[in-house]
């Protein structure tokens, strides 16, 4: 870690301008993700600026909808009584990812801004776009089996590691900021931004906006709903592909629709055409293949991870399936059904 | 390839005062602001029960428990936990005494090599207290952020099941 000032921020406009005045000051909330970056050195700040003075409930209700605290922590969120009954999708999805531990320091905010998890990223020695723009991609021939499938450029395929954005991005959230020139509200699927000749910038987010919150629509499918994370090992690590699946059904005939895909590309993915097709079908397994195929289209594959293709479309339809029937679900995300 | 170098910030960087509430006791102490708790409690306090694993949030090695909470002091600054409560290993039993978990894990053979127990331990009463962990599948999944080199985790699963189910886990 370089040295650098610490300052404990008295509130939202408080930490927007002290970050505004400095260049190379930072945020921080959990620190979970910041913290490892600095200790590689990936990053070097002048100041962190500490937001978890600003402190509020983990949410607040309006006219149905909820609005997500961003300071609060992942694990208050992921268990609070509402998010477990009205968006236990949500829920689901935060407890599939890190680990107990990480999820009590990890905030809402800071799990919408962290870094990919690509190999090479977090290895200062090899060439990166992300890290040192125009340097060169060493993914794209290296070894990229936790790398993108969809949406990638010649210039970067990394991956937007995040779980709980793909529940958010399948509820249609919205994210609620304030920077220097006041607030506004970013829809989920605005946020993360496709590598494109750009890979060094994820998202949207301007320099010195500061997260405040996370807006929820008021339905949260809650009866039919699945998350779905198929990875290297069952626990504590980072989707290969991940699946967000929320539906609702009137007499056996699904009436709306939400696919969204994590671990395959550089925001969480989701097809329209796809969701389109299935309104007014039956939910089988046959009509979610066809989805499936839909969702997926356009996809690449590279040497180590052309695999994903195909185990992508397979959990789409094994999630679907699992949506079906959300009581029969297993703790972590695993397959069941 | 990495070119740029690391600038050192603008201004003179001060030490911060700290107060820790550390297994019930006040310690004041004077520390830069990249110092992390993990680093404070074993190099300032000489509390080196608290072990570091891998320094970068993988292990688990490292939990404590911060205001009631589990969580891992390699990805904490110390600044930033000014006027928490923390409790280490050293303090999760009385003087003299051993917490039910420590002799479930003695009882289970719940260790090869011991450098996890101490996570290991603070993490499981961390689960504990949250309240979410009712079947044995659920304990693995909310004790998958405390890996065991020695692997060793069957019997620290049974070790933990047998307190839990003994229902004494203050
Ligand atoms: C070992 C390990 C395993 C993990 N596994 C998973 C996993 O399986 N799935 C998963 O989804 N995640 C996983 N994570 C990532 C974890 O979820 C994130 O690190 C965490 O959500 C980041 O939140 P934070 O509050 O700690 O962010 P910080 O580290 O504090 O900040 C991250 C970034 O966001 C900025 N920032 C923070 N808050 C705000 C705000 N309100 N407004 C503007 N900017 C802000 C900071 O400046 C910084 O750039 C894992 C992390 C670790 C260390
Ligand atoms: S995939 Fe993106 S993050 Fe990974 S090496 Fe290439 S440019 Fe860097
Ligand atoms: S030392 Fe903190 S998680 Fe490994
Ligand atoms: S006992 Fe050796 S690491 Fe767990």
């Amino acid at each position: 870690m370089n040295d650098f000032n610490f300052y404990k921020s008295q509130g939202i406009s408080d930490a927007v301008e002290k970050i505004a005045d400095q260049p190379d000051a930072k945020f921080i909330a959990g620190g979970t993700n910041l913290i490892d970056l600095l200790k590689y050195n990936l990053m070097t700040v002048s100041t962190l600026v500490d937001v978890n003075s600003i402190k509020e409930d983990t949410l607040s209700e309006t006219d149905g909808a909820v609005l997500l605290n961003a300071f609060a922590t992942n694990a208050n969120t992921a268990y609070h009584p509402i998010i477990e009954e009205r968006y236990p999708l949500l829920s689901k999805a935060i407890l599939a990812g890190a680990s107990a531990q990480i999820r009590n320091m990890a905030s809402n905010g800071g799990n919408l801004l962290q870094k990919t998890r690509c190999y090479y990223y977090y290895d200062a020695n090899t060439p990166c776009n992300k890290r040192e723009p125009g340097s060169g991609c060493s993914a794209i021939n290296g070894y990229n089996r936790n790398l993108a499938i969809l949406g990638t450029s010649d210039h970067c395929i990394a991956v937007f590691p995040s779980d709980m954005c793909v529940a958010l991005a399948a509820l249609n959230a919205t994210v609620c900021v304030t920077g220097p020139d006041g607030d506004r509200k970013i829809p989920f699927s605005e946020f993360h931004r496709l590598p494109g000749n750009t890979p060094h910038i994820d998202n949207n987010l301007l320099t010195a906006e500061l997260i405040t919150g996370i807006e929820l629509p008021s339905k949260g499918f809650e009866k039919n709903y699945s998350y779905l994370k198929l990875r290297d090992r069952n626990s504590y690590a980072f989707a290969l592909i991940s699946v967000a699946t929320a539906m609702e059904l009137e007499n056996n005939q699904i009436t709306e629709i939400r696919i969204a895909l994590g671990g395959v590309a550089a925001k969480p993915w989701r097809v329209q055409k796809a969701e389109d097709f299935l309104v007014g079908k039956t939910p089988t397994k046959e009509n979610f293949a066809l989805a499936a195929e839909l969702i997926v289209e356009g996809a690449k594959g590279f040497e180590f991870n052309a695999f994903k293709i195909e185990l992508a479309k397979r959990a789409i339809i094994r999630n679907c399936l699992m949506a079906l029937n959300p009581a029969s679900q297993l703790p972590g995300a695993q397959p069941s059904a | 390839m990495r070119t740029e170098s690391i600038q050192p910030p603008p201004e003179a960087k001060n030490s911060e005062t700290v107060t820790l509430h550390i297994n019930g006791e006040a310690r004041t102490l004077s520390v830069k602001p990249w110092v992390t708790l993990l680093d404070a409690l074993r190099e300032n306090l000489d509390l080196t029960g608290t072990k570091k694993g891998c320094d970068h949030g993988q292990c688990g090695a490292c939990t404590v428990i911060c205001d009631g909470k589990r969580i891992l002091s390699c990805l904490s600054l110390a600044v930033m936990k000014d006027g928490a409560e923390i409790t280490t290993i050293e303090g999760v039993a009385p003087t003299g005494d051993l917490h039910p978990l420590q002799k479930a894990f003695i009882e289970h053979d719940a260790f090869q090599c011991g450098y996890c127990t101490p996570g290991q331990i603070c993490s499981a009463i961390g689960m504990f207290k949250e309240g979410k962990a009712h079947t044995e599948a659920e304990v693995k999944e909310l004790m998958s952020g405390n890996l065991c080199r020695c692997g060793a985790n069957t019997n620290i699963i049974n070790a933990i099941m047998e307190v839990k189910n003994g229902g004494n886990y203050e």
